[in-house]
């Protein structure tokens, strides 16, 4: 697994999102009116493409893209 | 485990009411335009039917089953049993079924009683009157599953509000020597807050403070006799479990997905189902959804869902179905079931008078 996969997938997801702006220290938070709708994308997302189930808790604790692949990683090994 | 097989069992006919009054999450005006195009995108929910105050679950109840008797020529003599599924019932005590019993004016022979479940209740409801007609002693049995979820959501919690529709319905089961029916049931109690209604039940009786409105987030704010909802929670439960509950009955009972004609779960929110048609790599043709024109109708999902979109398909001819319940309890379980002829009336709408 590659965070570039990660921030592509994501980009995906919120196609509002102009290419190129999101990047591994970016704070998925200051994706445009993030909200409880947007971690259950995320949510879905992730484990649909990487078999991981991650908990909200996960998500509250990930500020960054980075944050966020970590703790996919640490979760798929 | 609760996997397990009622022989002798059939549905004959199944048939819904909704509310005449049409919510459009369009006009939902207390979140901003931009939330509320993720809103309707992520939830897949378009517009819901609304119960205006003073109908009940039990209204849409009694003329879908109304309809339905007089559509399948029924003596209402013959029916022995009325189970009626709902967490939206007329009164704390009696029981809805009792008063349902009175007015549909079935036989004082007829037994009659509640099962408080949500998502989950029609396969639930399914499984308990199949299994008290199995026997054979008893031949015609009426299931009445619903709800009036809207009544319990604030308007100021997007967290619920716009996610519920309101809906009734009717199934109506016979003794037949073909028939079976498979269930797979499961629960977790450790997840009963997850979906909740803190207030007015015995654990915290109702009082002042429990109709004071908090707010818990940005655009959640509620008392504490309307419906609370941790949607990362249940969506986590759903990912997690649906999945090998479905495949287990399948496997089981050795049915491949080739050979289901159609998957009806519960209509929670559309991200969730189809994140679930795909993890079990249901083709979109098979999995049908009503949740666009009706949003989330709780118990009343799986056979609203029959209704509105299969009517054409299950009308005629042999159908084999796998249903699927799950959220509130936490609970959940799916069905194996076989539909010929179905006899399945159109929609009604119901006005208050």
């Amino acid at each position: 697994m590659k965070i570039e996969d990660l921030i592509e997938k994501l980009e995906e997801e919120f196609e509002d999102v102009e290419a190129g702006v999101l990047c591994p220290d970016f704070n998925i938070r200051d994706i445009e009116g993030w909200g409880s709708m947007h971690v259950l994308v995320v949510i879905a997302m992730i484990d649909s493409e990487y078999d991981v189930l991650l908990s909200g808790s996960d998500l509250t604790n990930a500020e960054t893209i980075l944050d966020l692949f970590e703790v996919v990683q640490e979760k798929m090994n | 485990m609760a996997l397990f097989t009622v022989n002798n069992v059939k549905i004959k006919g199944v048939s819904a009411a909704v509310p005449e009054e049409v919510y459009s999450n369009r006009n939902y005006n207390w979140i901003s335009e931009k939330e509320k195009e993720m809103l309707i995108k992520t939830t897949g929910v378009n517009e819901r039917h609304v119960a205006k105050f003073g109908m009940t679950t039990a209204d849409l109840c009694e003329s879908a089953t109304e309809k339905l008797i007089a559509e399948l020529k029924w003596d209402k003599e013959d029916i022995d049993v009325l189970i009626f599924v709902s967490q939206s019932r007329d009164y704390l005590i009696p029981a809805t079924a009792c008063i349902l019993q009175n007015k549909l004016g079935l036989s004082n022979n007829c037994l009659a009683f509640d099962v408080n479940m949500g998502c989950s209740g029609y396969v639930y409801g399914l499984s308990i009157i199949s299994g008290m007609m199995s026997s054979g002693q008893i031949k015609k049995g009426l299931l009445l599953v619903g709800d009036i979820s809207t009544l319990n959501t604030s308007y100021n919690d997007k967290s619920t509000y716009p996610l519920f529709g309101d809906a009734g319905t009717c199934t109506a089961l016979e003794y037949s020597n073909e028939a079976k029916m498979s269930f797979n049931l499961q629960t977790d109690g450790a997840g009963y807050e997850a979906i909740i209604i803190r207030d007015g039940g015995c654990r915290n009786y109702a009082s002042k403070e429990s109709f004071d409105k908090v707010k818990h987030a940005e655009g959640i704010e509620r008392n504490r006799v309307q419906l609370e909802l941790q949607g990362v929670d249940v969506f986590n439960f759903s990912l997690k479990e649906v999945k090998p509950n479905v495949s287990r009955i399948l496997d089981e009972h050795g049915v491949r997905v080739e050979e289901v004609d159609y998957f009806v779960f519960h209509q929670a929110n559309k991200l969730i189902n189809e994140s679930i048609r795909k993890k079990l790599k249901l083709p979109p043709e098979k999995v049908p959804y009503s949740l666009d024109r009706y949003g989330n109708t709780s118990s009343a999902s799986i056979p609203l869902t029959i209704v509105s979109e299969l009517k054409e398909k299950v009308s005629k001819g042999e159908n084999k179905l796998l249903i699927s319940g799950f959220g509130v309890g936490l609970s959940w379980g799916s069905a194996l079931i076989d539909l010929e002829d179905l006899i399945c009336p159109d929609i009604i709408e119901i006005k208050l008078n």
